[in-house]
């Protein structure tokens, strides 16, 4: 058979009915569009979310107090029973050498949402404390001025380095280092900027400021206990041993002999990722199905014209049969021009597709003030127009069929 | 040998359990050059005989061979190429495709043939210069007048130089004129180039251009005889 011969009279067919056609293979479209964009967001996403995990490092271990959710039903989920149960005296345990031998650091973290005010202005900000190791786990460094050290931690010294969004809000252009901000009636003297970071995971660090955890508990939050503790292993490849180090520790700190029992949660960050990851598979795969629920109507709009036009064209049929074309011309014909009109549609999708969640990934990452990088998805484009081809075939046998089969004298007969 | 050999062909419908025959038990035979024309009132079963003998229908009763070989043994699929190699179709309705050039129409035949796609341009361009529409040539059926669709249609039927040209009342839907112009065509097509022709006509003037008419009534044959003053359209009347 000559198929490029068969392709351009399917073409040129699908011409003769041109708003038909673009209405049929709509159903394509708009089904191969949702589908890259849920696979392509979806993918962004999860590439986003590691990230963000991985920056912290591989070698870092959080500790938060509390069970490890069992559920959503687990009612230690929402209370978190044991909130208190990490304090200094755990932190000192874990230190110890001959506890966890490859611990490198231990960083305690207290942080809320405090309003701050300078002048008339005020901004809700995230206040977080912590000591200057946390500059290290976070790869965030004061642009200008410097981190508060030991000695002001022990101190309780009021001084707090903050982010580029805290100081526009708070000062405008002029300059922050050495003013006084004023934090749940407290004064807070100023020591350093943050550079534009952006959200790292849990924390905007634009939006927060930095202080000593000593001062933090005892001015701010009013609390002795920490809401996590990052530990920060020696090597990548010691993390599982410290992660046991630490539950092994703190077990015998707190009398625990049931693991079931424990009232706190160590995880690696490369555990959390893993978690992430599998969550963000699942949702992909979900919304990629409903997305496929669409290319599915799509197919049967695509059947139900290739109906009509078989029956309109039936005089067409009995022609060609009697000019001797045989039943599988009749039916290659026909599943050609279903298999074109989806294909195309497939393309338009893609394109549409790419598009759309080129777009989004600006929109989204404007919105969430973060890098919501976008790449080209290849392999889901070739899977969309693998899959419209597939539904013109699938969708496209049966009127094929239906026309291969009718007598060219019946065929004739029809006016 | 004949071309054509039919005895005692029957075609028979049934149907909600009444048999309805549209043929009853017809022979004869049609040798290679003939031009014989079928004639009959409607309902005397010449559209069914000239749909079995062009493979478009098959016979329920009686032998039909051509050029010797029962067609019983055939599979629709053998008809078919057969169709396509053998035999070419005039219809009354001409039965061009719509929004399809005549180059393209004519070629048609050629899609279903074992012909490489780089030989149709030229063949179907003989074929539409020996009806004398070269000039039509990219023109779309919309555009012709009955008389010049019905030349593209013998265009079409002849571009594969069949053995038989099967013509279903072609100048049923004609003015006179042009009708003439189609009969010589296929007078033609007969006497120069040697292809049967078997023509379905109910008009006694334009069968009179055969050299043989077969009267069909009720399905049977009434007469079957050699015409005597048989009518030549002239040429020059017409291409000018």
């Amino acid at each position: 058979m000559k198929i490029l011969y068969i392709l351009k009279s399917a073409f040129s067919a699908l011409r003769v009915n041109k708003s038909r056609s673009v209405l049929t293979i709509l159903g394509i479209v708009i089904g191969v569009t949702a589908i890259m964009l849920v696979s392509v967001i979806g993918e962004s996403a999860q590439s986003l979310v590691l990230s963000q995990v991985e920056s912290l490092g591989s070698r870092t271990i959080a500790i938060v107090p509390g069970r490890e959710p069992s559920g959503p039903a687990d009612p230690s989920a929402a209370e978190s029973l044991y909130a208190d149960s990490l304090k200094m005296r755990e932190i000192e345990a874990l230190k110890k050498p001959s506890n966890v031998p490859d611990l490198e650091e231990a960083v305690p973290i207290v942080f809320g949402l405090y309003s701050a005010s300078f002048g008339g202005e005020t901004f809700n900000s995230m206040v977080i404390g912590s000591t200057d190791f946390l500059a290290e786990i976070f790869d965030i460094y004061p642009e200008e001025g410097f981190f508060f050290d030991e000695d002001d931690i022990k101190a309780r010294a009021e001084v707090a380095i903050i982010g580029v969004k805290l100081k526009d809000e708070l000062f405008g252009n002029s300059d922050a280092i050495g003013e006084k901000i004023r934090i749940n009636g407290r004064n807070f003297r100023v020591i350093g900027v943050f550079p534009p970071k952006g959200q790292i995971l849990f924390f905007n660090f634009d939006e927060s400021a930095v202080v000593p955890f000593t001062s933090a508990q005892d001015y701010i939050f009013g609390i002795k206990h920490f809401n996590r503790i990052i530990v920060q292993a020696k090597t990548e490849e010691s993390v599982p041993a410290v992660l046991r180090d630490i539950e092994i520790t703190l077990r015998e700190l707190h009398n625990i002999t049931d693991p079931e029992n424990d009232d706190f949660f160590a995880s690696s960050q490369i555990e959390i990722a893993e978690t992430l990851k599998t969550i963000t598979d699942i949702l992909t795969i979900f919304l990629a199905a409903v997305a496929a629920i669409s290319l599915l109507v799509g197919g049967i709009g695509i059947m139900n014209i290739m109906l009509v036009s078989v029956t309109e064209r039936t005089s067409e049929i009995g022609l060609r049969k009697a000019l001797g074309a045989t039943g599988n011309n009749i039916l290659l014909q026909f599943i050609f021009e279903s298999s074109i009109l989806t294909t195309l549609g497939g393309l338009i999708g893609v394109l549409l597709g790419v598009t759309l969640s080129f777009l989004a990934s600006i929109i989204l990452g404007q919105l969430m003030d973060m890098a919501w990088d976008f790449s080209i998805p290849f392999f889901a484009a070739f899977l969309g127009i693998v899959i419209s081809v597939l539904v013109g075939l699938l969708f496209g046998i049966y009127p094929a069929y239906k026309a291969s089969q009718k007598s060219p004298i019946e065929a004739l007969r029809y006016e | 040998m004949s071309l054509i050999e039919v005895k005692d062909l029957a075609k028979i419908y049934y149907g909600d359990g009444v048999q309805t025959p549209a043929l009853s038990g017809v022979s004869f035979d049609i040798n290679k050059g003939d031009f014989v024309a079928i004639m009959g009132p409607s309902g005397s079963g010449k559209s069914t005989l000239l749909h079995i003998l062009g493979f478009l229908d098959r016979h329920t009763h009686g032998k039909y061979l051509f050029e010797g070989k029962t067609i019983d043994d055939y599979s629709d699929d053998d008809l078919a190429h057969i169709r396509n190699k053998k035999m070419g179709f005039v219809f009354q309705m001409f039965n061009l495709l719509p929004r399809t050039t005549i180059l393209d129409n004519v070629k048609l035949p050629l899609l279903y043939s074992d012909i490489k796609e780089s030989g149709w341009d030229k063949i179907a361009k003989d074929a539409i210069k020996a009806v004398g529409l070269e000039k039509r040539i990219d023109h779309e059926p919309s555009q012709l007048s009955g008389g010049e669709k019905q030349r593209v249609a013998i265009a079409r039927a002849l571009v594969l130089k069949p053995e038989i040209i099967f013509a279903d009342e072609p100048t049923g839907n004609l003015d006179s004129k042009s009708g003439k112009a189609i009969m010589e065509i296929l007078q033609d097509l007969n006497e120069k180039d040697g292809h049967t022709v078997v023509l379905i006509t109910h008009e006694t003037y334009t069968a009179e251009h055969a050299g043989r008419i077969i009267r069909l009534h009720d399905g049977k044959i009434e007469s079957d005889k050699i015409v005597d003053h048989r009518h030549h359209a002239k040429k020059d009347e017409f291409f000018k």
